[in-house]
């Protein structure tokens, strides 16, 4: 049984009348990488900020590393590597110095700091540009400089929101092996994303929450088990047929989804039902045989992408 | 459980009086200053000081050829000694105002840089008192830089006018206190324009370029309860060397200031830095 | 409806060759739809400006000046007189440098809008004289309130005097070109303002002879009256307002000034407006 670094027991936090999460529960084990899923506005980066101990909860319990953030805020964060939404490095400043002023600002030696930023630097893939101004980075570049940041203080939990939103491809894979690496040696991870393939590939264990709420919670290959079947087959009509073809398609398979461009079809083999829709006599001008993923839990869940 | 030393650091306060909102290392906040002046924005800092010492010289000398002198507490003295003191005030006055009111709603709003510094074990006091310092430094400096021009020139005439150093930093304080404290009220760049619109009448009016005595009386009795008058009047005394118990009442004015803002602020730091 | 009809009827509205004939008045309009958001803000500071320098230092500083100066007064007047003029033009200028630089770096720079306008069949030509324009029009209702306030002081004395407005106005505008040209350049805008301010538009408020006759100060600073907008609209209006003497030629002098500094400045950011864009 591993120990639980958070615990939160009806969670909740109002802005004024609205409720931007609402009474949730979860736990986060040592050393697992735990994902908050769901759309802009769900409620994710609230709890980030409450969990981080720099945002006070409205009612609920939460404790992390078995202290109450309300008590104990600087205590807590001196445990945390924070990667927020945005990128707040000092601009001020250059790639080495973000490094060594925000150690300084946990107290930590010169001494310390002086070997530790060798190390963030290499870590970051940054070492060319340690005197390079932040302005300067691309924006991979600028969001491995602010993880290397979150890990100045050696934290245990290293808390991510929204690490690879508005990078390429390229600097997202990048980003997801250092990730790796730090998954590797023990690090507790909490990232909140909007992106299926992320959750898919770097959490353990998530939830997927929606307008506060948490709508489910499990390992990504059981939410898909759970929600979703094996196989989506997705094919296209044209926007002004999609909807009339949906109906004679819907005994086909388990369960359909009419999208403004597309019919998702849940099936447990896709190119057994396309076979079977041939032979209906029915030609749809697209078609495309996939496995399920998070963005079908979501859909199932909510009725709504997770992306609009 | 093996404890990195930033967590042993924050443990070590653990107990401590305002722990919750001060890690006593606002020292850190004074270090990224310190940094970022060395790189940055130097360029600005220092024509920071220009612009007393362009006034000296325009006001001071140029009108000062027009006006003669003037009648200062029963002496006569010549118009730029008379400006001096009241520019080195008005200095400290915008210098202090900027830094608490527009620059920190911009790191706050903008470059988002405190909610950095408060995801670490640092906590919002520690941020306030870092920055205040920082404003306090740099009035100093600029006194500092403004009296080495006008004590050569001849403008200071009194060896008590070595205090309006501290006067100016003291002035700074007040008014970097009051300003940080209604920037936690703040929620537009509009809105901290109104500020500004309160500064210009009183820069105008406060008596930096004439005796007040030009005014109706209650006009008189307004200006001189507003923070800008009281300030001149202090420094001028000290410079001057017009030593009176009205000083001491000034000073006050200005720690009753810093008391009545740091209340306010450190009240309001939730509001301002923990949204 | 479907799509391509929506694309028909587009090409239909969109009529080109109107848009190339008055695309500056669009740039004009759109920045004026934003300058009408903060009217009450500007007619405020517009009002409350000339009232109170005229109060504090025209009078109050004038005060002690007239005193000392005796019957003969500054220049033959008194010291409010001599110094509004002065004060008429610093207004236009500060105005024109309110609605040309920061207008210039928020489509460069922060918005980025200009490249969005220039997407659209608007060149950067149209969009520098936009933006000039409707600077115009700010410069234009900032001066004639300034006039105003002056005459209720009682500043004005030459029956002439209506003309320091348009005088004004070009010595407003003028700067504001030479500022939109330059702000046009501008990539990091952090210290610009602070540079700009400090090291040129102080200085020459406080040293174009607007507090005093230019010739009050040392000579060897007399140059930066001869390179200031605001010394040769200052000696202009106080020749207009209370008939200041200058011979004719100089006052031509002092109007071609201003005029090729406006020619300048205009066709400088012309230039430098589709520059950048082309960049």
């Amino acid at each position: 049984m591993s120990t639980s670094l958070v615990t939160a027991r009806g969670l909740t936090k109002k802005f004024g009348d609205f409720v931007a999460v609402d009474a949730i529960d979860f736990d986060v084990a040592k050393g697992e990488s735990f994902g908050l899923l769901g759309p802009n506005g769900a409620g994710k980066s609230t709890t980030m900020r409450i969990v981080g101990a720099t945002s006070q909860r409205t009612s609920g319990d939460l404790t992390i590393l078995g202290m109450d953030p309300e008590k104990f805020g600087p205590q807590i964060r001196a445990h945390l590597g924070v990667v927020p939404q945005q990128d707040n490095l000092d601009m001020n400043l250059s790639v080495s110095e973000n490094l060594y002023i925000y150690g300084r600002y946990f107290g930590l030696s010169r001494k310390y700091l002086k070997t530790k930023i060798e190390e963030l630097l290499e870590f970051a893939q940054l070492e060319e540009k340690r005197d390079a101004k932040v302005e300067s980075l691309s924006g991979g570049m600028k969001r491995r400089l602010t993880i290397a940041r979150g890990l100045v203080s050696e934290p245990e939990i290293l808390m991510l929101d929204e690490p690879t939103t508005g990078l390429d491809p390229q600097a997202r894979h990048i980003l997801w092996d250092r990730l790796f690496r730090l998954k590797e040696q023990g690090v507790t991870l909490i990232i909140t994303t909007h992106f299926m393939d992320e959750a898919e590939q770097l959490c353990d264990r998530l939830i997927v929450m929606d307008k506060g709420k948490i709508m489910a919670e499990g390992s990504p290959a059981l939410l898909i088990k759970e929600y979703s079947t094996k196989e989506v087959l997705e094919i296209r009509f044209g926007s002004e047929r999609n909807s009339s073809m949906a109906n004679q398609l819907r005994e086909m398979c388990e369960r359909i989804e009419e999208l403004p461009d597309r019919i998702l079809l849940y099936h447990e083999d896709g190119e057994v039902l396309l076979e079977q829709i041939y032979s209906a006599g029915l030609h749809p001008k697209t078609s495309l045989v996939r496995r399920s993923s998070l963005e079908d839990v979501f859909l199932r869940l909510t009725g709504r992408t997770l992306v609009d | 459980m093996i404890t990195s030393t930033a967590v042993a650091i924050a443990e070590a306060r653990r107990g401590k009086l305002g722990e919750r909102v001060y890690s006593g290392r606002s020292r850190a906040i004074f270090e990224r200053g310190y940094i970022a002046f060395k790189s940055a924005t130097w360029m600005v800092i220092v024509s920071g000081f220009v612009e007393p010492v362009l006034y000296l010289f325009a006001f001071g000398y140029g009108l000062g050829k027009l006006i003669g002198n003037i009648d200062s507490g029963g002496v006569s003295i010549p118009y730029a000694a008379y400006i001096a003191p009241a520019l080195l005030a008005t200095s400290a006055m915008n210098g202090a105002i900027y830094d608490s009111t527009m620059n920190i709603f911009f790191k706050l709003n903008h470059d988002r840089i405190y909610h950095g510094m408060l995801a670490t074990s640092l906590g919002p006091l520690d941020v306030a008192l870092g920055e205040i310092g920082l404003a306090l430094l740099r009035g100093f400096l600029y006194a500092l830089s403004f009296m080495a021009i006008v004590v050569p020139l001849g403008l200071i005439p009194s060896v008590w006018g070595i205090l309006a150093i501290p006067a100016a930093v003291l002035i700074a304080f007040g008014f970097a206190s009051v300003g940080m404290a209604l920037t936690t009220y703040m929620k537009s760049f509009q809105q901290l324009e109104i500020i500004n619109i309160f500064m210009l009448p009183m820069f105008l009016f406060s008596g930096s370029f004439y005796p007040l005595s030009v005014f109706p009386s209650w006009l008189q009795f307004i200006i001189k309860v507003l923070p800008l008058s009281q300030a001149i009047h202090l420094v001028r005394g000290l410079t001057l060397g017009q030593i009176n118990t009205a000083l001491l009442g000034h000073a006050m004015y200005f720690l009753i200031m810093i008391a009545i803002g740091l209340f306010f602020t450190t009240k309001r730091l939730n509001a301002l830095f923990m949204k | 409806m479907s799509t391509d009809n929506l694309r028909r009827g587009s090409l239909e509205i969109i009529d080109s060759k109107k848009i190339i004939s008055r695309g500056s008045l669009y740039v004009a309009q759109a920045r004026l739809t934003a300058m009408f958001k903060w009217i009450w803000m500007i007619l405020a500071i517009a009002v409350a400006n000339p009232v109170l320098y005229l109060l504090s230092i025209g009078v109050g500083v004038g005060a002690f000046i007239d005193k000392n100066a005796g019957p003969a007064g500054i220049d033959g007047v008194k010291y409010l007189t001599f110094l509004a003029p002065a004060l008429l033009a610093t207004s236009a200028i500060q105005g024109a440098i309110d609605e040309s630089a920061f207008p210039t770096l928020e489509g460069f720079n922060w918005w980025k809008n200009f490249f969005g306008m220039n997407a659209t069949p608007i060149s950067g030509n149209q969009i520098a004289t936009g933006v000039f324009l409707a600077s115009f029009v700010r410069v234009v209702g900032t001066v004639v309130i300034y006039w105003f306030v002056m005459l209720a002081f009682g500043a004005l004395e030459s029956s002439k005097a209506w003309l320091a407005i348009p005088t004004a106005v070009m010595a407003g505008v003028a700067f504001g070109s030479i500022t939109q040209a330059i702000a046009a350049q501008i990539k990091d805008d952090n210290i610009f303002f602070v540079i700009f301010n400090r090291f040129i538009v102080m200085p020459l408020f406080l040293f174009s002879g607007t507090f005093y006759p230019l010739s009050s100060m040392p000579v060897y600073l007399h140059w930066i009256g001869w390179i200031s907008p605001l010394w040769h609209a200052t000696e202009l209006g106080r020749y207009l307002t209370y008939g200041h003497a200058m011979t004719r030629d100089m006052a031509i002098m002092h109007f071609a000034i201003l005029l090729s500094l406006l020619v300048v400045g205009v066709t400088l950011s012309r230039r430098l407006f589709t520059k950048r864009l082309a960049k």
